[in-house]
């Protein structure tokens, strides 16, 4: 390129600029945050909804109940104390945890390698997808239940066949969304790297999974889920080995041991909201810069 | 139809004055809708024409044969360089990338190091006056300046041919003159030839050398128009009793051509 001197544009135009910016258009991102007074308003109705919801249980577990019956809906100092701080529950709850916290991620990882994979591989041509793409759906139809049996089979009762369990369950989400989001690429970016003559795989790198990335992290997010799911289900089927959350509540329940299937189950919906809402965050670190991930 | 693209020697050379040759061109869609019919187009080195029709008349097909984005049907292209730059309707900047990385992204899909690839994107980012705002994100850009940063990617190409495809329609009166302005600065600054779209008569006649006006579809050319006011413009033209002439007489053909006499 040769070098031609334009400092006087330069100087007038960014003075211009600045001068006049285009009306109704931000010459920096500023994006408004709630703060300070708006707090209590965020907070308090939500702080409400909760201890209302408290106050029914407490209604319910010592004027509805027999107490004989209670074990149905224990108190929830009950839950506390017996289910979660006596260390024989901690002890049970914490090693159960690690399991479901194991497995579930580690089935996880797997969907995502596996649906980013095959998404990519359905992008490269139509036929590609449309003979790949049915087998997506029929995983994602196919009652896990029905295929117990033959995992079982194939790969043993235990930890194995859990993680399978958990791929299968939130495999569909990420080939989905990942192939969704290669194939809304702007069609003018497209048509900016093809007049470049861009090849196949740059086009991949540089514009096609950049761009597919929000929504590859919505599937994160919405398979993250489903893992933590699948490891409880997969529990239910799949008992050998060292147990984990699902298997433990199972045993409560047949040993109508309330407060500790209460505790449990508290725990593994607490670790799937942790699990929903930290894929929630690396999509935001990762993406949101430019683009409007929540 | 042929599009003829250069011999690698030809831009060093035997340099041709003749940048783009349509010769009978002609755009028949699969659906059967003929966008071109007939259409003859000279561009040669030191010209900036500019092509005004109704929407929908294949203003903007004319350019994609250009490119090579399309091939036509009938006739042929000829293409007097290698050296292209496109100009989108939108921007098209990648909204992950600062306007240092969008600016420097087609040296870096030809291949250049990085060193090589700063230095365009300086200079260019500095041409179009977009200095100071270079770490920006495009979300953070205004219309005008997204459309800078994207004639600044244009620019590290050194285009022999520019061409453009309605960049500056969706911005509003006052930005679009100024990047009017800024457009022939770049234009006798760094002596490209231009092909320019746009629907805008007035912005037609006060960039241009040449004006071209074609009909409704199916696209022909109607008229032309050779604009006589010297380079590079004085913005006061606009309020000559010259310039509205021909805006007007352009103006008149444009309705002509679109069956509106």
């Amino acid at each position: 390129m040769t070098t031609i001197s334009n400092e006087t544009i330069v100087s007038d135009s960014v003075e211009a600029l600045d001068a006049h910016p285009t009306p109704g258009l931000p010459v920096t991102a500023t994006i408004p945050k709630a703060k300070g007074k708006n707090r209590a308003g965020r907070w308090v109705p939500p702080v409400l909804v909760f201890l209302a919801i408290v106050g029914v249980w407490y209604l319910i577990s010592l004027f509805v109940l027999d107490p004989h019956l209670r074990f149905l809906l224990p108190l929830p100092q009950d839950i506390l104390i017996k289910g979660l701080i006596d260390p024989l529950s901690f002890n049970a709850l914490i090693v159960a945890l690690y399991q479901t916290v194991i497995v579930s991620m580690l089935g996880l990882a797997i969907a995502i390698v596996i649906g980013i994979v095959w998404a990519v591989a359905m992008s490269q041509a139509k036929w590609i997808e449309r003979s790949l793409f049915p087998y997506a759906v029929i995983l994602q139809c196919i009652p896990i239940l029905a295929l117990v049996p033959l995992i079982g089979f194939w790969f043993g009762y235990e930890f194995q066949s859990r993680v399978l369990v958990c791929v299968m369950i939130a495999l569909f989400p990420m080939v989905n969304n990942t192939l969704f989001g290669l194939q809304s690429v702007d069609k003018g970016h497209r048509e900016l790297f093809k007049l470049q003559g861009a090849g196949r795989l740059t086009t991949l790198v540089k514009l096609s999974f950049p761009a597919a990335l929000p929504a590859i992290f919505a599937g994160m997010r919405i398979s993250a889920g489903l893992a933590v799911v699948g490891a409880i289900v997969g529990d239910q089927f799949f008992r050998r080995g060292t147990p984990g959350l699902g298997i433990l509540i199972s045993n409560y329940s047949s040993r109508l041991q309330g407060e500790q299937l209460f505790a449990t189950i508290i725990t593994a919906a607490l670790f799937g909201v942790l699990i929903f809402w930290l894929f929630g965050l690396i999509g935001r670190r990762a993406v949101g810069k430019w683009y409007d991930f929540n | 139809m042929t599009v003829t693209a250069p011999a690698p020697s030809a831009t060093t050379a035997a340099r041709t004055d003749t940048l783009l040759d349509f010769s009978n061109v002609e755009m028949t869609f699969p659906d059967g809708t003929i966008a071109l019919q007939g259409v003859d187009l000279v561009v040669r080195r030191g010209e900036f024409v500019t092509v005004v029709g109704p929407s929908g008349c294949g203003k903007s097909t004319l350019l994609r044969i250009a490119s090579g984005l399309e091939t036509a049907s009938d006739g042929t292209a000829t293409l007097g360089t290698d050296r292209i730059g496109y100009v989108f309707q939108d921007a098209t900047l990648l909204p992950w990338r600062n306007v240092t990385a969008n600016v420097e992204l087609l040296a870096e899909l030809h291949g250049e190091s990085k060193k090589e690839r700063a230095a365009k994107a300086l200079e260019a980012i500095d041409m179009v006056g977009l200095k100071g705002f270079e770490k920006h994100l495009p979300k953070a850009l205004s219309g005008g300046m997204k459309m800078r940063a994207s004639l600044a990617r244009s620019l590290t190409l050194d285009p022999e041919l520019f061409l453009f495809d309605e960049p500056f329609g969706a911005l509003d009166e006052i930005t679009r003159e100024r990047l009017n302005d800024e457009l022939i600065r770049l234009f006798n600054a760094k002596n490209f030839a231009g092909l320019f779209i746009t629907h805008s008569v007035s912005e037609a006649v006060y960039m241009s050398t040449k004006v071209v006006v074609m009909s409704g579809r199916p696209g022909t050319i109607v008229e032309t128009f050779d604009v006589p006011f010297a380079q590079p413009r004085d913005p006061e033209i606009r309020f000559t009793p010259e310039y509205a002439a021909l805006v007007g007489e352009v103006a008149h053909a444009l309705r002509k051509g679109h069956g509106h006499s």
